[in-house]
C-alpha cells in the first residue's frame, strides 16, 4: 500500500478506470481463462490438485478481503466453510443445489453479522482466539444437534458432478471474490477500512463507523467461505463435524494468504500454488507430522518472507534489498517479539 | 440548522469526566461563537486535552452536555461527533503510516461532515496540500515527512472535512522556532479565513496572537476566562502556572 505512489496515480479510488487499471483487469481475465483451460490438459491427479488449489485461492482471497486491510487476523474460516458444506448436504433432499448454494452464503452471512457485531470491538489478540474458537464452537453445535435428531454423525451429499466441473466451479468463485476485492478496493468502503487498518482513533475522528465497516467486510469475507463449502461438500460425499469445521483449514488458508503477501489481492493467489504442492508433498511424506510441519512453515514465512512473495516480487521490480513493513507484519511484531524473547530464554 | 441569535457555534453546560476517584474535567461551561478563536490553556494534567477528547466525542462525559449549534453532540460517539462537524487534530501526531500524503489528506474528506468522493476529492485535497504549504508533496509516503509536515498533513485532514469546529491539540507542540513562525502564521490564516477553532497550547505568545478568547483550566476547573492579556495578568492564573511565591 505504501507503494501506491509509484505505482499509478496516488488516488485511484472513484476515478474511472485508467489505462494501468484496464490492463491489470484484462491481465487478470487472460490468467483465469488459461487456468480454465486446466481440465482439458490434465486429468486425474493432477486437476484433483488444481480442485484444491482453486478451492484454497477462494478461500484465502476471501480471507484477504477482510484481513488483509484491517489486520484482524480471523481463524474462522474453518467455522464458515463447514456451515456452508452443512447447507448443501442439509438441504440437499429439499432444495435444487444452485439455490443451497446461495443459501450457503446467507447463512455464512448471518452468522459473521451475528459474530461480527459481537465480537468487532474487541481488537488484536482477542479476535484471533475468538475466531478460532467460534469453528469448534458451531462444530459442537452441529454434532449435539445431529445426536439430537437421531441422525448419524455425518450426512450423506448425493449429487453428480465431474471433476472439471467442481474446477470451473470453485475458479468462477475466486473469479467472483477476486472482482468483489478489486471493486471494494476503490471504493469507499475500501477505503474506510484501510484507514482502520492504518489508525482506527483517526478512522473513528474521520467519521467512520468503524464498528459497521469491519461487520460488513466480516459477512462478505465469510459467505464466499460458505459458498465455498457448498461447492466442495458433493465432491467430499460425506460431510461430518469434524471434516467441515477442521481448523487446520483455517491456519492453512492464512499461511497460504501470509506466503502470497497480504497487501495485494492477488497475493494469496501466488501463496495457494506452491503451498498447496509442497503441503501435498509434506502430507504423504510425514502424514504424521503436519500440524508440527505447519507450525514450522509459519515460522518461515513470518521470519524469512515478512512480505510474501509479492513483496519478493515487487522488491525485485523496484531493485531494492530491503523490505518494506507492511500492515499485517507491523500486527505480527508483538509476536515475532515475544517469539524471539521465548527462544532466547530457551 | 437552525441558527441561534447569537451564532453560538458550540456550547458546554456543567460538563464533567470522572475516571474512577479522579476528576479529570470539573463542572466545565463554556460556549464558542461562529468565527471565535478560543484558547484553553492551563498548567499540565489540568484537563485540557480531556476537555478536547470530551468535546471530539472519544470520551462521554460523567455528567453535562455539549452542543454544536444547538444539537446535543456528547454521548453519540466520536465518528457521529466528526460527521456532525467537529474535526480534530492530535497531541501527538497520527498520520495513516502506509498511505500517501494525498490519502492521509483525503482520508478527513469522504466519512466525516463532508463527503467527497472521486475527482472532487482529489481535487481537493490537493487544494488542502497548497492551502497548507505542501503543494507538492501528494503523492510521497507519510513517513518521508519531517515533523513539521507531517502537522501540515494532519491539518489538511482535519481541514478535509469542512468542519463547523476544528479542534487542535497542542498543534504547536515540539516545533523549532522557525516551524513555529510557520505554523503560527498558519492558524492565522485559517482565523483570517473565518474558521471556529478551539486550541490548546502551551506556547503563550501564540495563545496571545491568535486567540479571542482564553479559558483557563487548572485541576479540571475553570479558574479565569477572557481576553489573552486578561487570563494571562491573573493573579490566579499565574498561582496555578508558578506557585505562590510570584502571584
Amino acid at each position: 500500500m505504501s507503494n501506491l505512489a509509484d505505482t499509478g496515480p496516488a488516488v485511484r479510488w472513484g476515478v474511472g478506470l485508467n489505462s494501468g487499471e484496464l490492463r491489470k483487469l484484462l491481465i487478470s481475465a487472460g490468467i483465469f481463462v488459461l487456468a480454465a483451460l486446466v481440465p482439458f490438459v490434465f486429468g486425474g491427479y493432477p486437476l484433483q490438485l488444481a480442485i484444491n488449489i482453486a478451492m484454497y485461492a477462494a478461500l484465502a482471497t476471501s480471507w484477504l478481503l477482510f484481513s488483509g486491510p484491517t489486520n484482524y487476523i480471523a481463524l474462522s474460516t474453518a467455522a464458515f466453510f463447514g456451515i456452508g458444506m452443512y447447507t448443501a448436504a442439509g438441504g440437499i433432499e429439499i432444495l435444487p443445489y444452485p439455490v443451497l448454494i446461495l443459501l450457503a452464503g446467507v447463512a455464512g452471512a448471518a452468522l459473521a453479522a451475528v459474530v461480527g457485531l459481537a465480537t468487532l470491538r474487541v481488537s488484536g489478540v482477542y479476535f484471533v482466539i475468538f475466531s478460532l474458537g467460534l469453528a469448534e464452537l458451531v462444530r459442537q453445535i452441529m454434532t449435539w444437534l445431529q445426536h439430537v435428531l437421531g441422525t448419524m454423525s455425518g450426512v450423506y451429499v448425493t449429487i453428480e458432478r465431474s471433476e472439471p466441473e467442481y474446477y470451473w466451479q470453485l475458479l468462477l468463485l475466486t473469479a467472483v471474490v477476486y472482482l468483489v476485492g478489486w471493486w471494494i478496493g476503490r471504493s469507499r468502503l475500501g477505503f474506510a477500512l484501510r484507514i482502520i487498518g492504518n489508525d482506527e482513533v483517526v478512522a473513528v475522528h474521520c467519521g467512520i463507523n468503524t464498528a459497521l465497516a469491519k461487520v460488513v467486510l466480516f459477512v462478505i469475507s465469510s459467505a464466499f467461505a460458505s459458498v465455498a463449502g457448498a461447492l466442495v461438500a458433493p465432491r467430499w460425499g460425506y460431510v461430518e463435524p469434524v471434516v467441515a469445521f477442521n481448523p487446520f483449514v483455517s491456519f492453512q488458508v492464512v499461511l497460504m494468504a501470509l506466503l502470497g503477501g497480504t497487501h495485494r489481492l492477488w497475493g494469496p493467489l501466488l501463496g495457494v500454488i506452491p503451498f498447496v504442492l509442497v503441503w501435498e508433498a509434506i502430507a504423504i511424506e510425514f502424514p504424521n507430522q503436519t500440524t508440527l510441519l505447519l507450525g514450522v512453515c509459519f515460522l518461515l514465512i513470518v521470519y524469512v518472507i515478512p512480505n510474501g512473495i509479492t513483496g519478493l516480487i515487487e522488491d525485485a521490480w523496484r531493485g531494492r534489498g530491503g523490505s518494506t513493513e507492511g500492515p499485517l507484519q507491523r500486527a505480527f511484531a508483538p509476536l515475532k517479539k515475544l517469539l524471539r524473547r521465548n527462544t532466547d530464554h530457551a | 440548522m437552525p441558527e441561534l441569535a447569537t451564532n453560538e457555534a458550540l456550547s458546554a453546560a456543567a460538563v464533567s469526566k470522572r475516571f474512577g476517584g479522579l476528576v479529570a474535567v470539573d463542572n466545565m461551561s463554556f460556549s464558542l461563537v461562529e468565527k471565535e478563536v478560543l484558547g484553553l490553556i492551563g498548567p499540565n494534567g489540568s484537563g485540557k486535552t480531556t476537555m478536547m477528547n470530551l468535546i471530539s466525542g472519544a470520551f462521554k462525559p460523567s455528567s453535562g452536555s455539549i452542543k454544536l449549534y444547538g444539537h446535543q453532540i456528547s454521548g453519540t460517539g466520536a465518528s457521529r461527533v466528526a460527521s456532525k462537524g467537529v474535526a480534530r487534530t492530535f497531541q501527538l501526531v497520527r498520520m495513516l503510516p502506509a498511505m500517501t500524503v494525498l490519502e492521509n489528506v483525503s482520508a478527513g474528506g469522504v466519512f466525516g461532515h463532508a463527503r467527497r468522493w472521486g475527482k472532487e476529492l482529489d481535487d481537493y485535497a490537493h487544494a488542502l496540500l497548497r492551502r497548507v504549504g505542501l503543494p507538492n508533496a501528494g503523492n510521497a509516503p507519510v513517513s518521508a515527512l519531517t515533523y513539521i509536515d507531517q502537522k501540515r498533513v494532519e491539518l489538511a485532514r482535519a481541514l478535509a472535512s469542512d468542519p463547523k469546529v476544528l479542534l487542535l491539540d497542542e498543534w504547536l507542540a515540539g516545533l523549532n522556532p522557525t516551524e513555529l513562525k510557520i505554523g503560527i502564521s498558519l492558524i492565522s490564516q485559517l482565523r483570517t479565513e473565518g474558521c471556529t477553532i478551539i486550541i490548546v497550547e502551551h506556547v503563550m505568545h501564540a495563545i496571545r496572537s491568535l486567540c479571542d478568547r482564553c479559558i483557563v483550566m487548572n485541576s479540571g476547573a475553570k479558574i479565569a476566562e477572557g481576553t489573552p492579556a486578561e487570563v494571562l495578568a491573573d493573579h490566579g492564573v499565574i498561582r496555578a502556572y508558578l506557585g505562590d511565591e510570584n502571584a
